[in-house]
Parts: structure tokens; sequence; C-alpha cells
């Protein structure tokens, strides 16, 4: 069985980030391949220019959201990009965009964030994550 | 946030969260050699067994665990 986690990205508020680039970097600390791929508003999230300025928060939790994005950055925290970005640095992360998603909206190549490996299919993704390990959906 | 001292390596991750004082000893123990001696400091919780466990996951010894005020040391040696 391959060493792999497959990450199937389809929220794009920051709050749904963290935990995937929080256990992205763990899968490459464990030495497992990671294989992520964003679609709809996750894939929003990954536009160019998005990841800097996207600061959006799950709009179930009004009373909690905005107050932990505030300790997240009174702390310091580095933002989830950054984490993903080393995370890629370091091991074997690929980020692949939802070819349903990218037709829908008309995207180009240009439109994506340079961290965006390719865009793929649901099959292949599929494919890829079937040769085993971890699949998650968030 | 590397600084040699005479033998060890010392890895200052205070201030940073899981899993990120791992990180930080990961890419220490990438750009050291064989036998050298690496610290890494952290105030994290989830350090004091994701340290550990990579450690011996990873196949490198850990020489020591000290508890300082409001942080750990955590002490390595590169085996392979």
């Amino acid at each position: 069985m391959q060493d792999r986690l497959s990450l199937v990205v389809f929220s794009g508020t920051v709050d749904k980030l963290y935990p995937v680039a929080i256990m992205a970097s763990g899968a490459v600390a464990l030495g497992k391949d990671v294989e992520i791929f964003v679609t709809f508003y996750g894939l929003e999230a990954f536009r160019k220019g998005q990841p800097q300025k996207n600061m959006k928060m799950d709009a179930n939790y009004p009373e909690i959201g905005p107050m932990m994005m505030k300790v997240m950055m009174a702390k310091k925290m580095p933002s989830w990009y950054d984490m993903l970005r080393q995370a890629k640095e370091m091991g074997n992360i690929k980020v692949h965009a939802c070819a349903t998603t990218y037709d829908l909206m008309d995207m180009k190549k240009e439109d994506l964030d340079p961290i965006v490996d390719d865009v793929i299919g649901v099959t292949e993704f599929l494919s890829r994550a079937s040769e085993g390990g971890i699949t998650l959906f968030l | 946030m590397a600084a040699s001292t005479s033998q060890r390596i010392i890895l200052d991750a205070r201030g940073s969260f899981c899993p990120g004082p791992l990180m930080e000893l990961i890419r220490g123990i990438r750009q050291a050699k064989v036998g050298e001696e690496l610290e890494v400091w952290s105030g994290d919780q989830g350090s004091k067994k994701d340290i550990p466990f990579w450690i011996q996951k990873a196949g490198h010894q850990l020489l020591g665990v000290v508890e300082e005020q409001g942080y750990a040391r955590f002490i390595v040696k590169k085996l392979k």
C-alpha cells in the first residue's frame, strides 16, 4: 500500500484551509506523499492573489470565528498558505485543480496561484487516491 | 532560526505552533551531518509527543528532553 494522504478541499474558508496545511505538513514529516484536490470554493481559495487576501471564516460560527482569527494574528501564527508552501518545499505534495470547477469558472492557468501543479479530472484524482493511504474531505 | 554553538545546532522554534517545531527539526536534520547533535526548543504541547515519535520513526536518537520555564529542549543526534 502506498504511503499517501489525499485531501479533497471543497471549502475555501481559512478555518478549513489550516487543517489542510497542518495535515499536509504532518504527512510530509512522516514521509507520506500528499495529493490535494481543490474544488469549488476550495479552488477559489487557490486563485491568484486569494491566499494573501482571503480572511473568510465559516459563517456557521460568527461567535467564535472572528475571535479565533484575532487570536491567530495576535500569536503570529503563520498563514495556512505559508505553512503549505513550506511543507511543499520539504516533501512530495501535489496540488491539483479540479477540472470541472476550472472549466465552469472559465479559468486559465495564469488565474491560479503558482502552488497549484496542474488541472486534473475527478477520475485521475480518485485513481491516485485509491492507490492507498488516507483520504479526507474538507 | 538556526544558530550554531561549538558542538550543537540550536533550533529555536519557541512561539511556533504544531507542527512547526517538528518541521524545523526535520529541516535542521536534513542539513546536519551524521553524528551531529541538534537541539530544538519548543513551547508547543504537541511537540512533547510528536518530536520523540518522529525521532524514533526516522531512526535518530533522542538524547534527552530538558524542561525549561515555558518550553522544552529536545536533544537529538543524527544517526543516518
